[in-house]
C-alpha cells in the first residue's frame, strides 16, 4: 500500500530534482570556469566569454606563479604568511577559546555570572574599528603579524557554544577523575578535550578557514606590503586591473588571477568535506544556560 | 535573630571562600580568555571619549579639544547621513526580502529528496561558496561582469548575456550603476551563503518525527500536504527566530564585501555606516568622528537587539539571552 505512488507525489519529486540540479550546476559552473581559465590562454580568455574545458590547456600561469620571479614571488610569499597565520591563530584561537570555555562550564563558580554579562554585553556592544585600531597600536602590534592573531584570539559565540559542549559532558566523569586526584585542570586536558574532539575539529575549521580568508584586518593592521598575506594579495591584483591605474606596471594576466585563486582556494576545499557532519553541532542557536 | 543572620553570613562567606579555593584551577583557566575580554573588548570602550573629541590621526590624544557632542551633531545634521541610513537601509534590506527566506526554501527542497547519496552529495555541493574568501568571490564577479576592454575582446559571460538582452543599453554597467550594484551585492550573498544557511533549518528538519509522516501516509495525504501540514509547522519556530535576530542586526552590511565592490562611480550608493567609519577614520584620519559615527551605531543595533530579543521571547522562542 505504501508503495503505491500518486501522480501529484511523482511530478513533485520530478519538480524537485530538477530545481536542485539545475541550482547545483549554476553554483559549480563559476568554479568550473575559473579552473579552465587558469589553464587557458591569454587569447582564449579575451575571446571567449565563458568556457568550461580550456581550448588551448597550458599550465604557463602555475609556471608563473611557481617560477619565483616577479609577481611569482610575492605570491609564494604571501601564501607562506597566510599558513603560517592560519596554523598559528588557529592554535591560538582553539587554547583561548577552550580554556575560557570550560573555566565558565561550572555552574556554581563564584563570579561566573560576571564574567558571562561582560561576554554578552561585548557581543552586543564595542568601542569600534577606530578605538580597537588605536589599542593594537599603543600595544606595539601595528604591522606585525600578532595584530592578524591576537585582536580575534576569542569568537565570543564560539566560545559559548563550546561551553555548551563541555556543559553537557557526564558529571560522573569529572567527579571519577577528581576522586582519583586529578585537578580540574587535569580534567580538561584528560577528559572534556578528548571527549569533544568533533566540536574542536569543527571550530578549529572556522577559525581556520576565517584567518585564510581574511584579508581586512591586514589591509587595516598591516603598513609593510611584503608582510601582506595572501587575501590581500589578491585583492591588490585584481584591483590593480579594474581600478585605471597610470603606472608602468605590468598588469597581472588574467589567466595569471584565475591560477592565484586556484591555488590559494583548493587547500581549505579540500579539508572541509571531511568535517561537514558535525556542522549542524557549530551553528546552532541556543538560548546561553546560566 | 540578628546573631543567627550574621553567623550565617559568616558560613555563607566561608563556604564561598572555600568554593573559591577549590576551584582555584577553574580560575587559572579562565585566566586568558577573561584578560583577552578585559583587552580588546572593554578597553575599546574609551572610544566614547575619542567620540568627544576633534581628533585626528598624528595628534596627541590628550591635547585634542573636548567638543562634547558636537561631532555626534555634525554627523546628524549633514546630508551625507540621510544618504548612508538610507543606503544601509536598502542594502539590509534587499538581503531580508530576496535572500532570507532562500536558505529555508533550499532546506525544504533538500528534505524532499529521499535519495540519500544524491542529498549528501547537493549539501557538500552548496556548502562550498560559504568557504571560498571574499576576494575571490570579488574576482569572480569581476571576471564575470567585466566590459570588453576593445575590438575583437570579449566582456564577462553576464556582461555579454545583459548586452545580448539588451543591445540599446547605454551608461550604468552592473559594477558601475548606483542601482545595479545592489544586485550584484545581493547575489553574491545569495551565492555564497544560501547553501551554508540551511544547515540550521536542515537540522530542525532531521528533529521531526517519521511517526507523524507515516501517519499522514496512512491517512493518504500527498507529498505536498505533508509538506504543508507537518514539514513548515516543524521549522516555523526555528524561521521565526532567525527572523527576529536578523531585524537586530539591519544595520550591520559588514565592511569585507562591499570594500571590495565599491569603486568611484558606485560609492554614493554603496557607502553604508560600517564602511563610512573605515573609510572617514583609517583611511582620512579623522578619528573623533568616525569613532562618534561608529558609536551611533552600535548604539542604535544594541537597542534593535534588545527589542528582537525582547520580540523573540514574547513569540514564546527562546531568545539569545
Amino acid at each position: 500500500m505504501f508503495k503505491r505512488k500518486l501522480a501529484s507525489d511523482v511530478v513533485m519529486d520530478l519538480i524537485v530534482y530538477v530545481i536542485l540540479t539545475i541550482l547545483a550546476i549554476l553554483m559549480v559552473i563559476p568554479f568550473i570556469y575559473v579552473i579552465a581559465a587558469s589553464f587557458a590562454t591569454e587569447a582564449d580568455i579575451l575571446s571567449s566569454p565563458l568556457f568550461l574545458f580550456p581550448p588551448h590547456p597550458t599550465v604557463a600561469a602555475y609556471k608563473q606563479i611557481f617560477d619565483m620571479s616577479g609577481m611569482g614571488a610575492q605570491v609564494i610569499r604571501s601564501l607562506c604568511v597566510s599558513i603560517v597565520i592560519t596554523l598559528v591563530g588557529t592554535f591560538i584561537n582553539l587554547f583561548f577559546t577552550t580554556t575560557m570555555a570550560y573555566g565558565l562550564s561550572r555552574s556554581n563558580l563564584v563570579g561566573k555570572k560576571i564574567v558571562l554579562n561582560m561576554v554578552l554585553f561585548t557581543m552586543v556592544f564595542g568601542g569600534g574599528m577606530i578605538p580597537t585600531f588605536l589599542l593594537v597600536k599603543s600595544l606595539g602590534m601595528y604591522d606585525s603579524y600578532w595584530s592578524l592573531i591576537i585582536p580575534g584570539a576569542i569568537s565570543a559565540y564560539n566560545m559559548l557554544i563550546i561551553r555548551n559542549f563541555f556543559m553537557d559532558l557526564p558529571a560522573g566523569l569529572e567527579e571519577a577523575a577528581s576522586i582519583d586526584g586529578c585537578t580540574d585542570i587535569g580534567i580538561f586536558i584528560k577528559i572534556a578535550l578528548p571527549l569533544s574532539l568533533p566540536a574542536l575539529a569543527t571550530f578549529g575549521l572556522f577559525y581556520a578557514v576565517g584567518h585564510w580568508n581574511a584579508y581586512f584586518d591586514a589591509l587595516l593592521y598591516l603598513n609593510d606590503q611584503k608582510k601582506y598575506p595572501f587575501q590581500l594579495v589578491l585583492r591588490n591584483m585584481v584591483m590593480l586591473s579594474t581600478e585605471n591605474t597610470t603606472n608602468d606596471e605590468e598588469l597581472p594576466k588574467e589567466s595569471l588571477k584565475m591560477a592565484v585563486i586556484v591555488v590559494g582556494t583548493v587547500p581549505i576545499l579540500c579539508v572541509y568535506p571531511f568535517l561537514q557532519k558535525h556542522f549542524a553541532a557549530g551553528v546552532m542557536v541556543g538560548a546561553i544556560k546560566g | 535573630m540578628a546573631k543567627n543572620s550574621s553567623a550565617a553570613d559568616t558560613t555563607v562567606k566561608k563556604s564561598k571562600w572555600v568554593q573559591i579555593k577549590r576551584d582555584k584551577w577553574m580560575y587559572l583557566l579562565l585566566l586568558p580568555g577573561f584578560l583577552y575580554f578585559v583587552i580588546f573588548k572593554i578597553i575599546p570602550l574609551w572610544g566614547i571619549f575619542i567620540s568627544m573629541k576633534t581628533f585626528y590621526a598624528g595628534v596627541n590624544f590628550f591635547e585634542a579639544d573636548w567638543i562634547g557632542f558636537e561631532n555626534f551633531i555634525k554627523f546628524f545634521s549633514s546630508t551625507g547621513f540621510w544618504q548612508l541610513l538610507k543606503n544601509t537601509l536598502i542594502i539590509s534590506g534587499m538581503n531580508i526580502i530576496f535572500f532570507f527566506p532562500l536558505p529555508i526554501l533550499l532546506a525544504l527542497l533538500l528534505n524532499e529528496i529521499r535519495v540519500q547519496w544524491y542529498k549528501k552529495a547537493l549539501q557538500t555541493l552548496v556548502y562550498v561558496p560559504h568557504f571560498v574568501s571574499m576576494v575571490v568571490i570579488a574576482s569572480i564577479t569581476f571576471m564575470l561582469l567585466k566590459e570588453s576592454s576593445g575590438e575583437g575582446q570579449t566582456g564577462g559571460a553576464i556582461f555579454e548575456i545583459t548586452k545580448a538582452l539588451s543591445p540599446s543599453h547605454q551608461g550604468e554597467t552592473w559594477l558601475g550603476g548606483k542601482i545595479a550594484i545592489y544586485w550584484v551585492l545581493l547575489f553574491q550573498t545569495i551565492w555564497k551563503e544560501t547553501g551554508w544557511g540551511t544547515i540550521i533549518f536542515l537540522a530542525a528538519l532531521a528533529g521531526v518525527d517519521v511517526e507523524q509522516y507515516e501517519a499522514a501516509v496512512v491517512d493518504g495525504a500527498t507529498r505536498l500536504q505533508q509538506l504543508w501540514y507537518i514539514t513548515i509547522p516543524a521549522i516555523m519556530s526555528t524561521v521565526v527566530t532567525m527572523f527576529i535576530l536578523r531585524m537586530g542586526s539591519v544595520l550591520n552590511t559588514g565592511f569585507e564585501q562591499i570594500i571590495l565592490m565599491q569603486n568611484s562611480l558606485n560609492k554614493s550608493s554603496t557607502d553604508t555606516f560600517d564602511t563610512y567609519v573605515y573609510n572617514i577614520g583609517r583611511v582620512d584620519g579623522n578619528y573623533g568622528y568616525s569613532t562618534a559615527v561608529g558609536l551611533f551605531k552600535s548604539i542604535v543595533s544594541l537597542i534593535f537587539i534588545q527589542a528582537a530579543n525582547r520580540l523573540a521571547k514574547h513569540a514564546g522562542q527562546a531568545g539569545l539571552f
